[in-house]
C-alpha cells in the first residue's frame, strides 16, 4: 500500500497516494480543475496552463524544521507568488490548494482568451462540436467574448491529411501535444511531433508511409478539439444525433470493449453505425482500440449482406422463405451431418449448437482447428480470475513465445508494454522472427520456423523461478495442432512446477484468432467429434472461407455476408451481426463480456441461436428460449466453469479510475463510459485444484504447421475487406518464413 | 582562423576575464601558460580536494553571469550524493539581444574557459563537459576546438590528467538556432537531439539534468571566473564588486553610442552613465532616451534612472535587472514604438511555442503593435498591449515568456506619451517612416493595409 498523503482542496480534506497529482487528487473528490494537455494516461507536461491554482504548503521554520503553527494552532500556510499548474505538482502533506480564487477564475478566463485568439471558432462544421472539451471549458471558464481583433486571426491549413486515416486541421489544434505522447508514451510508433516554434509550431508525421502506427484512432479520442478528425467518421454526423450501444470487438482475443454510435440515415431508411469508440474497461482496454477494431465494422451494412434465405435452384441461389429454408435444413441434417463452428459466434450461439449435435449425432469442429488443440491447456493454467495487466511490473516476468502480441492482439501489446517499459517488467521473447515487442525485451531467444516447441522442450523447467509473477503469452504461428498443444503444455508445465499456476497474475495468456475463440472451445467441447472427409450434409455457421471442409454432398452456410464460401452453397442462412443482437465472448483471457444490440435487424436476418433453435424444434427438442439471457442461464447450469456467471454479474460496473466519459470530456476525451459491464473471468482450473505436470510428446514440424502463416492485423478477409478505409492495408501476402 | 572582430576596451588595470585585452595572443596555450595558465588546474589536482573547490567559488560569492545571478558554488552543491556519471554543461548560446560578452571570452581567451570548465568537472567529480554554443558561433567554436586540442596534447585534458588519475574529456556542441536553447533545460533536450523546449523543473537539472543525470550549468562567463578564484583565493576576488555582487562583470555596451564593444568592471563601482561615458557616450551626444540592461528580456529604464550603480541589487532597485549585462542604449533619435515592437517581434519569433500565454501572447502583442506602426492603431490597443502582457505575465512555463512582457509593459509605462502621439500622427493608416520594413515583413501590402493571416499558407510573419 502506498503512503497516503492529506490535502486540503477547496476546504475538502483529500487523502490520496504519495505522488498523486494535485489534479487527479482534485477529480477524486469530484473537483473539476480543467485541463488540455493533461491527460491521466500520459505524462504530464504542463504546456496549456489551463490547470493553474492556488497552491500552499504549511510553512517550516528552518531552524527546528517543525510545522509553524499561528495561535488557535493552526499550521501557517504560505502561498506562492504565482498559480501552479495543477498537473504538474505531486500532492504534499498539509498541501492547500485553492481552485475557486477570483485570481484562478481569471487564470482560466485568460487562457482561453489566448487559446480562442488563434481558433478558428468553426464549431458549426467541426466533427467535435457538441462534444469538445474546449467548447465545454470555454462555456464553463471562458470569458464572453473576446478582445482579440477578427481580422489578425493567424489562419492554417485545414484537412491536411497524417495519413490516410486521420486528418488534422491546424487551425484548430491548440498545441497540447497529447496525440504525439499517445504515439511515443502508449503506443510506442513515435510518429508524430511537433515541428517549428512559437505560434507557428504544428503536429507533423514523419514516418513512411504517414502516421504509421495501429493506433492512431485513439488520438483522436484524446484530442481535446476539433483538429484530429478520423477519415472515417469526419463529416458524418453530429455526435449529438448519435445513439449510444455498448458493445465488443469481435476481431481478436482481447475482448475490447467499443460503443457503437449509430444514427438513423434518411438515406438508407435504416440505422448504420457511424462510428466505433472505445468504451473504458480499465481491465480489458483501459480507453483504448486498435485501428481495425475502430474502422473494419462497415461490413455491418455491406451491400452483400444476407437479408433472406436464400435456396439453390437450377444452379443459381435464389430467395426463399424461413419456413421453407429452416424445413430443408432439418431434412438434410436427418442425414449423416459435420458441422463446421467459427470462432465469431457468441457462447449462446455455440451452445445450442453443441446441444444439437450430439442430439442428432452430428459430427462436430470449431474452426479455425487450430486453437482446440490448446485452449483446455491455456484454460487450465489460464492467468486468475483476479488477475490485473496494472498490477504487473518490477520482480515479474513475462515470456512472449511464438507470438506477435502487437499483430495478434494489438491491446495486450500496449498493456504488456506498459508492464515492461513504465513499471519494469522482464520481458523475455522467443520467436523466430522479430517482432515489435522484441524492442523491450531483457533476453531474446531464436529458433528454426516451426520449432517453437522444441525449443521450448530445451529449457530447463525451472529457468523462470525467482520471479515474482510469470505471465506467458503464446502463440500458434507456424505449428500444427500436435507441436501447437505441445508447445502449451510446456509452458504449462514451468507454471506448473514453478509454483506460478494458480497465482493471479500469473498464467498462460493465448494469442487466438478471434474474439470468442475459448468460449465457443467451451461450448462445444463435449460435443466436439472430428468430421470424416465426406460426410452427406455439411452445416458451417460463421466459417471463414479459407477454412478446411470436409466433402458434402449438400452444403449449407450460415453466414452475415455473401461470401465467397456462401456463393458455392445449396443453401444459405443469413444471420444476424454482432452489431444487431445480444450475446456474450469469452476473451482470451477468459473475461466473459455482453454486447448489446444497437443496430435493427437487418431484412429477415436472425440472430445464430434462433436459427439453431428452429432447426432443432424440428428435431423435436424442446427449445423455447426468447433471448440470450436464458441460453447463458442454461450455459450457468450445465457448462461448469460457467456457474458462477450470470447476465447480471457481467453486466455489472462500479466506478473506475480514472473517470473517464461523457461527463469528463475534458479529462479523458471522448471514450465512453461503462454502462454495459464489466465482465467477469471464470477461474482457471488451477486455481480451483492443485494441476499435474503434463506429460508432453513434442512431434516433428510438420507442412501443415508451416502454412500456418503469421497472423497479421490487416490480414485479408471477408470483413476487413468491406471497410473502404482499410482496404489500403490489407496485406495481401502473408509473411512467409 | 578568424580574429576576435572586437573592442580591446581597457578599463581595468589588469583584466580578471578579458585578459585578452592586456596579453597579445593569450589565446594561444604557450602565452596563456606563461601568464599563470592552468596553474590553478595543477593547484587543484595537486592540492585541493573537489569539495575544496567547491568551497573556495562559495566563498568567492561568485554569482551565475548568464543572467539569474545564482551564486555558483551553492549550485554545485546541490549534485546529490553517489549518483554517477555526471556532467557538466556549458551554457554558450549567447542568444540574448546586444550580449557578446562569451563571445570574446571564447575567441579571446579560450584556455581561461577550458580551465573553468576543467575545475568545475573536477569539482562536482563529472568525466564529461559539453559546451553549447549558439549555432552561429561557427568560428568561435573553431578557436575554442583548436584550444581544446591543444589542452588535450598537454595532457590537461583526457584520461588521468597531469597523472592524477582523474579522466575528463570536453565535447562543443553547435545549437541550431533557438533563442529558447538559452535557457538551461531547454539546452538540455537540444543537446539531446530533443526539441529545444525547456522542460518541467522540478526534476532540477542538479538532479536530473544531460540524459537523466546530476547536471552542472554554468554560462561561459561564469566559468571564466572559476581559474582567477582557485587560484588567488576567495579574499582576492572578493577586492572586486561589492558584499553581494563580488566580482567583475563584463558589460555589453552597443545602441546609440560611439564605441560600443565590452567593457569589463568591477560590480558596483560605476553608473550607467559613467558606463556610456566610458563607451564613449552617444552618437552627437544626443540625450539619452532609455536604456535596457539586459538586452530585450530586462524592463527599460528611463534617463531619470542613468546615476543607478551597475550591480544586481542596484538595478533590481531601479526596476530592472542586471540580467547578462548587456546594455543597449537608446537616444531621443529612437522612436519608442518600433523599438518595443521590433523587441516583441523577436519574442513572437523565439517563444518556443510550447506554452499557450507565451506562444498567442507574443503573437497577439506583435499584431496590435503592427496595427499601431501601420498607422491602423488607436489608443484603445495601448490599453490592450498592456492587457495581454499582464495576462501573460505568471502563467508562462519559463521565463521567455514573462521577459516578452517587458518591452511591452516598461514601454508603456516609462514611454505612454510617445504611443500616443504616435498614434495620433498616424492616423488613417497615414504613411510614415516605417512602411518598407512592414512591407517587407509582411505585415502591410503596398497600399499600406495590414495583410490578414491567409487561408492554407503561412505569411512572412508566420514564420
Amino acid at each position: 500500500m502506498a503512503e497516503l498523503v492529506n490535502l486540503t482542496i477547496d476546504g475538502i480534506s483529500v487523502r490520496v497516494p504519495k505522488g498523486t497529482l494535485v489534479v487527479d487528487a482534485a477529480k477524486s473528490v469530484g473537483i473539476d480543475i480543467p485541463v488540455f494537455c493533461y491527460h491521466p494516461k500520459l505524462k504530464p507536461v504542463g504546456m496549456c496552463r489551463m490547470c493553474l491554482v492556488d497552491i500552499g504548503t504549511p510553512k517550516i521554520d528552518p531552524a527546528t524544521r517543525q510545522v509553524v503553527r499561528d495561535e488557535k494552532g493552526q499550521p501557517v500556510i504560505v502561498f506562492g507568488p504565482k498559480l501552479t499548474t495543477a498537473c504538474t505538482t505531486p500532492v504534499s502533506e498539509g498541501m492547500v490548494v485553492r481552485t475557486a480564487t477570483e485570481q484562478v477564475r481569471a487564470a482560466r478566463e485568460d487562457v482561453l482568451e489566448f487559446l480562442l485568439a488563434s481558433h478558428p471558432l468553426d464549431c458549426p462544421i467541426c466533427d467535435k462540436g457538441g462534444e469538445c472539451p474546449l467548447q465545454n471549458l470555454t462555456m464553463a471558464h471562458g470569458p464572453t467574448v473576446s478582445r482579440f481583433d477578427y481580422d489578425l486571426k493567424f489562419h492554417n491549413d485545414k484537412h491536411v491529411p497524417l495519413g490516410d486515416l486521420i486528418f488534422l486541421d491546424r487551425e484548430r489544434c491548440i498545441q497540447c501535444g497529447r496525440c504525439v505522447r499517445f504515439q511515443s508514451e502508449i503506443a510506442d510508433d513515435p510518429v508524430l511531433q511537433f515541428h517549428d516554434r512559437g505560434r507557428g509550431m504544428e503536429i507533423v508525421t514523419f514516418s513512411d508511409p504517414p502516421f504509421d502506427s495501429y493506433f492512431g484512432g485513439n488520438t483522436t479520442d484524446i484530442c481535446p478539439v476539433g483538429a484530429l478528425t478520423t477519415a472515417d467518421f469526419r463529416f458524418k454526423a453530429r455526435p449529438w444525433e448519435l445513439k449510444t450501444t455498448p458493445s465488443l470487438c469481435t476481431h481478436c482475443a482481447v475482448g475490447c470493449n467499443l460503443a457503437l454510435n449509430t444514427r438513423l440515415e434518411t438515406k438508407t431508411g435504416g440505422y448504420e453505425i457511424k462510428r466505433v469508440m472505445p468504451r473504458q474497461n480499465e481491465q480489458v482496454n483501459e480507453i483504448w482500440i486498435c485501428d481495425k477494431g475502430r474502422y473494419v465494422h462497415h461490413f455491418t451494412r455491406a451491400e452483400d449482406r444476407l437479408h433472406y434465405p436464400l435456396i439453390r435452384q437450377d444452379g443459381k441461389l435464389v430467395e426463399t422463405t424461413w419456413e421453407q429454408a429452416l424445413r430443408i435444413a432439418a431434412d438434410r441434417l436427418e442425414r449423416p451431418s459435420a458441422i463446421l463452428v467459427g470462432d465469431r459466434i457468441a457462447n449462446e450461439d455455440a451452445f445450442l449448437i453443441a446441444q444439437f449435435a450430439k442430439a442428432i449425432g452430428a459430427a462436430l469442429e470449431q474452426r479455425p482447428a487450430l486453437p482446440a488443440h490448446y485452449a483446455d491447456v491455456a484454460r487450465a493454467v489460464g492467468i486468475g480470475s483476479d488477475a490485473d495487466f496494472k498490477q504487473l511490473g518490477a520482480g515479474d516476468v513475462i515470456l512472449v513465445v511464438n507470438g506477435d502480441v502487437e499483430e495478434e492482439a494489438p491491446v495486450w501489446f500496449l498493456r504488456l508494454r506498459q508492464a515492461v517499459v513504465d513499471r519494469g517488467a522482464k520481458l523475455i521473447v522467443a520467436h523466430h522472427r522479430s517482432t515489435k515487442m522484441h524492442r523491450y525485451a531483457a533476453a531474446i531467444h531464436r529458433y528454426e520456423v516451426g520449432q517453437a516447441a522444441k525449443w521450448a522442450a530445451s529449457q530447463r523447467a525451472d529457468w523462470l523461478q525467482g520471479a515474482r509473477n510469470v505471465l506467458i503469452v503464446f502463440g500458434d504461428e507456424h505449428l500444427d495442432g500436435s507441436s501447437a498443444r505441445a508447445l502449451a503444455q510446456t509452458l504449462a508445465n514451468w507454471l506448473i512446477l514453478g509454483g506460478f499456476a494458480g497465482k493471479p497474475n500469473s498464467g498462460l495468456l493465448p494469442l487466438y484468432p478471434h474474439a470468442n475463440t475459448q468460449g465457443v472451445f467451451d461450448m462445444l467441447e463435449h460435443a466436439t467429434r472430428p468430421a470424416n472427409e465426406t460426410t452427406d450434409t455439411l452445416w458451417l455457421v460463421g466459417v471463414g472461407a479459407d477454412e478446411p471442409a470436409p466433402r458434402a454432398n449438400f452444403i449449407i452456410v450460415q453466414d452475415i455476408l455473401l461470401t465467397e464460401r456462401a456463393k458455392r452453397a445449396d443453401l444459405v442462412l443469413p444471420a444476424l451481426s454482432f452489431a444487431e443482437r445480444e450475446g456474450t465472448f469469452t476473451s482470451g483471457d477468459r473475461r466473459v463480456q455482453r454486447f448489446y444490440r444497437a443496430l435493427p435487424p437487418l431484412g429477415e436476418a436472425k440472430p445464430d441461436w434462433w436459427i439453431v433453435q428452429e432447426i432443432a424444434r424440428r428435431f423435436e427438442l424442446p427449445w423455447r428460449y426468447e433471448a440470450p439471457a436464458q441460453i447463458f442461464a442454461a450455459i450457468a447450469q450445465q457448462v461448469p466453469r460457467y456457474a458462477e456467471l450470470s447476465y447480471e454479474r457481467i453486466s455489472r460496473v462500479e466506478p473506475q479510475w480514472p473517470p473517464m466519459g461523457r461527463e469528463d470530456l475534458y479529462y479523458g476525451g471522448t471514450v465512453y463510459d461503462n454502462t454495459g459491464g464489466l465482465g467477469a473471468r471464470y477461474a482457471a482450473d488451477a486455481e480451483r485444484s492443485a494441476l499435474s505436470p503434463y506429460d508432453v510428446h513434442v512431434p516433428e514440424p510438420t507442412l501443415a504447421g508451416l502454412e500456418r502463416t503469421p497472423r497479421l492485423l490487416y490480414r485479408d478477409g471477408e470483413l476487413i475487406r468491406r471497410s473502404a478505409v482499410l482496404r489500403a492495408h490489407i496485406v495481401a501476402e502473408p509473411l512467409t518464413a | 582562423m578568424g580574429g576576435y572582430y572586437g573592442s580591446k576596451n581597457k578599463t581595468m588595470e589588469q583584466h580578471v576575464l578579458l585578459r585578452d585585452v592586456d596579453v597579445p595572443n593569450i589565446r594561444e596555450i604557450d602565452v596563456y601558460l606563461a601568464h599563470d595558465g592552468y596553474a590553478a588546474w595543477r593547484k587543484a589536482l595537486t592540492t585541493m580536494k573537489p569539495d575544496d573547490v567547491i568551497a573556495v567559488v562559495k566563498d568567492s560569492g561568485l554569482r551565475g553571469r548568464g543572467g539569474a545571478g545564482f551564486p555558483t558554488g551553492v549550485k554545485w552543491g546541490f549534485i546529490p550524493k553517489d549518483v554517477f556519471p555526471r556532467y557538466v554543461v556549458v551554457n554558450g548560446d549567447e542568444s540574448e539581444a546586444g550580449t557578446f560578452k562569451d563571445h570574446q571570452i571564447i575567441d579571446g581567451n579560450p584556455h581561461q574557459l577550458i580551465e573553468g570548465i576543467l575545475l568545475t568537472c573536477y569539482a562536482v567529480q563529472a568525466n564529461v563537459a559539453y559546451v553549447y554554443l549558439r549555432g552561429e558561433f561557427y568560428e568561435p567554436a573553431k578557436t575554442l576546438q583548436r584550444a581544446i586540442d591543444e589542452a588535450y596534447a598537454r595532457g590537461f585534458v583526457g584520461k588521468n590528467v597531469l597523472g592524477s588519475g582523474f579522466d575528463v574529456d570536453i565535447h562543443i556542441h553547435l545549437g541550431a538556432g533557438a533563442y529558447i536553447c538559452g535557457e538551461e533545460t531547454a539546452l538540455l533536450s537540444s543537446l539531446e537531439g530533443q526539441l529545444g523546449q525547456p522542460r518541467l523543473r522540478p526534476p532540477f537539472p542538479a538532479v536530473q539534468g544531460l540524459y537523466a543525470k546530476p547536471t552542472v550549468i554554468n554560462n561561459v562567463e561564469t566559468l571564466a571566473n572559476v581559474p582567477p578564484i582557485v587560484l588567488h583565493g576567495a579574499q582576492w576576488y572578493r577586492q572586486f564588486g561589492t558584499e553581494k555582487s563580488p566580482g567583475t562583470k563584463i558589460f555589453c555596451v552597443s545602441g546609440r553610442v560611439k564605441r560600443p564593444g565590452n567593457y569589463e568592471l568591477p560590480l558596483g563601482k560605476y553608473t550607467i552613465r559613467e558606463l556610456i561615458e566610458m563607451a564613449g557616450g552617444t552618437i552627437d551626444n544626443r540625450p539619452v532616451k532609455g536604456v535596457l540592461p539586459a538586452g530585450s528580456s530586462a524592463p527599460i529604464l528611463p534617463a531619470s534612472a542613468l546615476d543607478t550603480k551597475l550591480d544586481y541589487e542596484s538595478l533590481q532597485a531601479a526596476g530592472s535587472i542586471l540580467g547578462s549585462a548587456s546594455f543597449v542604449i537608446l537616444d531621443d533619435t529612437v522612436n519608442i514604438v518600433w523599438a518595443a515592437r521590433k523587441m516583441v517581434r523577436f519574442f513572437k519569433h523565439e517563444s518556443c511555442g510550447k506554452c499557450t500565454p507565451c506562444r498567442e501572447g507574443t503573437y497577439w502583442g506583435l499584431r496590435l503593435y503592427d496595427k499601431i506602426l501601420s498607422g491602423h492603431g488607436t489608443r484603445e490597443d495601448i490599453d490592450m498591449i498592456a492587457e495581454v502582457a499582464s495576462q501573460m505575465s505568471g502563467k508562462c512555463f519559463c521565463l521567455l515568456g514573462e521577459f516578452a512582457t517587458s518591452p511591452m509593459l516598461s514601454t508603456i509605462k516609462h514611454f505612454r506619451e510617445e504611443y500616443e502621439a504616435f498614434i495620433a500622427a498616424h492616423q488613417g493608416g497615414r504613411r510614415n517612416g516605417y512602411d518598407d520594413e512592414l512591407i517587407r515583413e509582411g505585415v502591410i501590402d503596398e497600399a499600406g493595409n495590414l495583410i490578414v493571416g491567409h487561408v492554407g499558407q503561412k505569411t512572412a510573419h508566420h514564420l
